[in-house]
């Protein structure tokens, strides 16, 4: 066996090992505790998604997450019983926060589930190996919990020169990874071949500390034994050479350049565990469902290794080791270096939990008051990274984060060795902590506001366009109407032919306007209704609520009775006289217009207070309602203006043809912009749906269907005012259109009416769901509105004929 | 149970705590104070004594002026540390109110007045130095001279001592003589050999004295290297480049310069090199820095004790050097893992 050469590294500390304390009991292995918490999230990356619901029966090894999504692990049932609950627990986190986790009430059989050896792993594919391992849950068991397939992934960016195991364990009191070794050695290196045929590496090396002799003893034997070419590195006691930087740096010589990963040098590490816990999953078809954790502290009477299941209780490991929970003062989660500490003794052991050490006050007493610092150097002397310490302490107290940055700030790796050496007990890496974490804000709220400004820019430069579009618009206008003088010295002569026709036509114009003034009150005053009812069911007064019902369908008659009235006014005298049609149809026009506008605004309250409020189901019916509103006006609104053009068109004859095309696509225009916003609008609320994994998306994407839909057909109509304008103009002589026009008012009319009691019978339905004891009642409207639904429809349909076969 | 929730690292080397810094610091300069006492007498002892009641009482009087715990202050033994520099600094036979000037003037402007511990850019007992020798030139260059060599041939008694501190000693002057370098900075227009031979001060047996005393602080200062509370950079760099600088002059003109040995024992060569140049708080912070500071203060001994107006240039190379150090730091960062080069001065290029 060939001999690796041992390089050093900057600084590094000699902490008090205290490792024999956990050595002297052998590996135990715990009963199965009341409940296994198994948190969702014990890797790095996303949550696993749950596969199994409350209440169902697991057998040990069966998967009960799935990964979700590249960076993330699967999760199986340390042993076989019934989920009994799937809810937030306490986990073990520095944050000290609860977390969701799979609670799991072991039936004490310990029934396996059916196991599937990858036997053939030589033969197959390395991708289907990988696949499988993520299939095992397989993560990184030093610390991070990386997902091993994709780390496995990434080393083939480059080929690898090295592929080193990291036994080094450099952390004080953790003795697991050498309890492992002494314990699974043939595992492991069964485990570590797997490996190797998978990234297939020039050199394969375990790095170990010199404290470890019995482990580098085993090791050695079972690799004599195996006739392996795996090579074993014995490397000086210091912390923190288990550090992954510090081994490559240790066995190769060589860093890892900053912000780089070993990959990109050809370099992979894996933890021993990861190792045997690849063995387990290779050989026996046993996921990762255990791991060896140390339980040391002064405050246990049975200091120990012991091979646990995860998602065992600390409490129950606590117990097993006898603990005095009085002398208990600091519980940490990994090694005094860099573990953290727990806030609870309920939380559970995850993949990566190493180490409980359970310190008495006298073992780790609480730290000194901090002093000032002196700039000693010491800290400088014992960073493995080569930073200044000092000066970034220096820098974070004052926030000087750019200066922070350029003293290399992030390549901190929190070993903690600076700290550990401070004499005036500063908690550096704290303070480093804390400014990365700023940092990382600063940079974060920095891109909010590059994007802000993106948009804010945008926004300008897009008002500014619209600004030139209406200027070089109201230029055209100036020089139409220019030309309109003109052509109108002929058109007074008509004009003055027909005087009783004007008179008339202001007549009904006092008139329209007297029933909107009506309308508009009789709006208000269902408004208002309206919130009373709101009002009423929010608060659940039922007698108030069929009250106000009541009144409210009677003023919506009233509206409806008058809008009626106003359309009548509006068709009646183009019935009459049609030279008066021109007025009426625009004040239609302008009424259609305000319709829209109106039923737009509510729209968007409503789409507003639905983003608010996404479950609410009665403010989405009212969306919906108002969509159909606006689709039925926009469309009343298109179907009126072509006739006011070709109105206007033969009022103004062939020389003032142009303008009217003009304004028509003009309005055409404004109509697909509109159409266009609100196609946005949609997407973005459909974006926030999603993001949100709000139930309401699958309808805001109907909604997106039909503004697009909306649009195109805006768009089509566009392009053919443009065509069809002067080729109507040319064809029809004007009696024939000013007729055609009445007849498409009455069209138009019965249409509304067929829709208007559409909506009621909806409405009439959904009040029947609401309030079944009032069916008979509003069965009996049911019917009235169909009958009027029918009516207007056989109407309707008669006028059509009548329109077509003219 | 009340778990305690601190995050990590959550253990500390056992002991070294900044008091043990400057404890260790003021026990390292224990031998040094003992031949120097065994040489010039009493009077180094009782500028001690001055000096760390002066500098606990007005550190004291700041502190709670400042609002600050003082015993807590008091206990980490900075003050301490500078009275007991000072006190070694100052001639041994010095009026008392020159020490009380310096230290209270170090205590109070130089360290507390910046912020106290930590916060100082400038070496607290140079300043004090430096103060009292601008202001009170005349006692601050009379020094106790080898006792077999001054005119009354006897060391002072500590009686004699006390009287010359807190009163006034009319034959003071047969106990004091030049120092070596005082001697030597004027001899004029005679050569170097011409001088040694003819100028007292510069006879065999003051220079052995000087010998001893240097060779005493090296011992204080290879303690504090062993404890690792100070590194090898600074004070080699100080004494290498004070040996390099005299060296060449030398090699130049033999007849009016010094050889190199004669500035490392003289003066406080070695005293400034271990005890004063090494103040973490005032000196550079890499060890790149330390090399480039201490050089520095070689480079401005020699130049001082050679042309300056002033026979000794320790206090005035250090407070110079200390103006330095900031902007050396941001010149000689280390070169951090991962980084092909190291970062010079402050502007954020592209990284590494």
């Amino acid at each position: 066996m060939q001999t690796t050469n041992i390089f050093s590294f900057h600084g590094g500390i000699h902490p008090p090992e205290n490792k024999a304390q956990s050595l002297t009991l052998p590996l135990g292995h715990p009963s199965l505790p009341k409940e296994l918490i198994l948190p969702l999230s014990q890797h790095i990356g996303q949550s696993s998604r749950p596969l199994v619901s409350q209440g169902e029966q697991v057998l040990k090894g069966q998967a009960i997450a799935i990964n979700n999504g590249f960076l993330s692990s699967f999760l199986h049932a340390p042993t076989s019983g019934s989920i009994t609950a799937i809810e937030e627990r306490v986990i073990a986190h520095p944050s000290g926060l609860s977390d969701l986790c799979i609670v799991i009430e072991p039936d004490g059989d310990d029934n396996w589930t059916e196991r599937k050896p990858l036997n053939d792993w030589r033969r197959i594919s390395k991708t289907d190996v990988l696949s499988y391992l993520a299939e095992m849950g397989i993560v990184g068991m030093g610390g991070a919990g990386f997902p091993t397939q994709v780390k496995l992934q990434g080393a083939h960016k480059h080929p690898l020169t090295h592929f080193i195991i990291n036994a080094a364990e450099c952390e004080p009191y953790i003795t697991a990874d050498d309890m492992l070794i002494r314990e699974k050695t043939e595992q492991l290196v069964l485990g570590i071949e797997v490996l190797q045929h998978l990234v297939e590496a020039d050199q394969v090396i375990i790095g170990i500390e010199d404290n470890k002799p019995q482990a580098i003893a085993a090791l050695n034997n079972a690799l004599a034994q195996h006739n392996s070419t795996i090579q074993v590195a014995v490397v000086p006691t210091k912390y923190p050479s288990g550090g992954e930087k510090q081994l490559i740096q240790l066995l190769t010589g060589k860093e890892v350049p900053s912000g780089q990963h070993p990959a990109d040098i050809g370099i992979l590490c894996q933890n021993v565990g990861t190792c045997v816990a690849v063995h387990d999953a290779i050989y026996l078809g046993q996921p990762l469902i255990t791991r060896f954790t140390t339980l040391t502290g002064d405050a246990l009477k049975a200091p120990q290794n012991v091979e646990v299941l995860l998602g065992t209780p600390v409490k129950h490991l606590l117990d097993y080791a006898q603990a005095t929970h009085k002398k208990i003062s600091r519980l940490v989660m990994g090694g005094p270096m860099m573990g953290f500490t727990l806030n609870s003794i309920d939380a559970p052991i995850v993949k990566t939990s190493n180490c409980i050490l359970a310190a008495s006050k006298k073992e780790l007493p609480a730290p000194a008051p901090e002093q000032a610092c002196i700039r000693c150097g010491m800290c400088e002397q014992v960073c493995p990274a080569s930073l200044l310490p000092q000066q970034l302490l220096w820098f974070s107290k004052s926030q000087e984060f750019e200066k922070a940055e350029h003293y290399n700030l992030f390549d901190c790796i929190e070993c903690g060795a600076c700290s550990y050496v401070c004499p005036s007990s500063i908690p550096l890496v704290q303070y480093y902590r804390h400014t990365k974490s700023s940092i990382r804000e600063a940079r974060e709220a920095a891109v909010k506001s590059d994007l802000a400004k993106q948009r804010f820019e945008a926004r300008k430069a897009r008002q500014e366009a619209e600004a030139a579009e209406k200027e070089a618009k109201r230029l055209a206008r100036q020089k139409a109407s220019a030309q309109k003088t003109e052509g109108k010295s002929t058109a007074t002569e008509a004009k003055k032919a027909t005087p009783p026709a004007a008179e008339t036509k202001t007549a009904i114009l006092d008139e329209s306007k007297k029933l909107k003034v009506d309308i508009a009150l009789a709006k208000n005053k269902l408004k208002k209704l309206q919130k009373q009812l709101v009002e009423a069911q929010e608060n659940e007064h039922v007698e108030e609520i069929n009250h106000l019902q009541l009144q409210v369908t009677e003023q919506e008659k009233i509206l409806t009775s008058l809008e009626q009235q106003l359309e009548k006014m509006a068709t009646t005298p183009a019935e009459k006289s049609t030279k008066a049609a021109p007025a009426p149809v625009n004040e239609e026009l302008k009424k259609a217009k305000i319709d829209v506008a109106l039923i737009g605004a509510k729209l968007k309250k409503a789409q507003k207070q639905l983003a608010e409020s996404p479950d609410d189901k009665e403010l989405k019916a009212n969306v919906s309602e108002l969509e159909k509103g606006l689709v039925q006006a926009q469309s009343l609104l298109d179907r009126l203006t072509p006739s006011t053009a070709a109105q206007k068109a033969d009022m103004l004859q062939k020389a003032s043809s142009k303008p009217t095309v003009n304004d028509d696509l003009k309005k055409a225009k404004i109509d697909l912009a509109i159409a266009k916003a609100a196609v946005k609008k949609v997407e973005k609320a459909l974006k926030k749906a999603e993001e949100l994994k709000a139930p309401e998306a699958d309808t805001l994407r109907q909604q997106l269907l039909e503004a697009q839909q909306r649009v195109d057909s805006l768009e089509k109509a566009l392009s053919n005012p443009q065509t069809q304008s002067p080729m109507t103009e040319a064809t029809e002589s004007n009696a024939s259109t000013d007729e055609s026009a009445a007849k498409n008012e009455q069209i138009k009319k019965q249409k509304i009416a067929s829709a208007m009691a559409k909506a009621a019978i909806n409405k009439l339905k959904k009040r029947l769901a609401a309030e079944p004891d009032q069916a008979e009642s509003i069965q009996q409207e049911i019917a009235a509105a169909e009958k009027r639904q029918q009516e207007a429809d056989a109407l309707l349909a008669q006028l059509t004929q009548s329109q077509d076969t003219m | 149970m009340a778990l305690l929730r601190i995050t990590s690292p959550h253990t500390q080397r056992a002991g070294r705590r900044t008091s043990w810094v400057m404890l260790m610091v003021i026990l390292a300069t224990i031998p040094g104070i003992a031949v120097q006492s065994w040489l010039f007498g009493w009077g180094t002892l009782i500028n001690i004594a001055i000096a760390a009641i002066t500098a606990l009482l007005s550190e004291a009087a700041v502190l709670s002026m400042r609002r600050r715990s003082v015993v807590f202050f008091l206990t980490d033994y900075s003050a301490l540390l500078t009275a007991v520099l000072l006190g070694i600094a100052l001639p041994p036979s010095v009026p008392w109110w020159v020490t009380v000037t310096a230290v209270a003037f170090a205590v109070i402007f130089a360290k507390q007045l910046y912020g106290g511990l930590g916060n100082n850019p400038f070496n607290p007992a140079m300043v004090g130095y430096a103060i009292v020798l601008v202001s009170f030139p005349v006692p601050m260059t009379q020094w106790v001279g080898a006792s077999d060599m001054v005119s009354s041939g006897s060391m002072m008694s500590l009686s004699q001592s006390l009287q010359a501190i807190f009163h006034h000693l009319p034959s003071i002057d047969s106990y004091t003589m030049a120092t070596p370098l005082d001697g030597f900075k004027h001899k004029d227009s005679l050569s170097s050999a011409a001088a040694f031979n003819s100028i007292v001060s510069l006879k065999g047996a003051n220079l052995s004295s000087w010998l001893f005393i240097n060779s005493a602080y090296l011992l204080g200062g290879l303690i504090l290297l062993v404890l690792r509370i100070i590194t090898w950079h600074t004070p080699v760099a100080v004494l290498s480049s004070l040996a390099v600088i005299s060296g060449v002059f030398y090699l130049i003109d033999p007849n009016h310069a010094a050889t190199p040995w004669f500035h490392l024992t003289t003066g406080a060569a070695m005293f400034g090199a271990f005890f004063i140049a090494t103040d973490p708080v005032t000196s550079c912070t890499s060890n790149r820095g330390k090399l480039v500071y201490g050089t520095g203060i070689g480079i401005l001994i020699y130049v001082i004790r050679t042309w300056g107006g002033y026979p000794d240039g320790v206090a005035f190379g250090v407070l110079l050097m200390n103006f330095a150090a900031p902007l050396i730091d941001y010149y000689t960062q280390p070169r951090t893992y991962g980084h092909k080069k190291a970062k010079k001065g402050l502007t954020i290029k592209e990284d590494n």
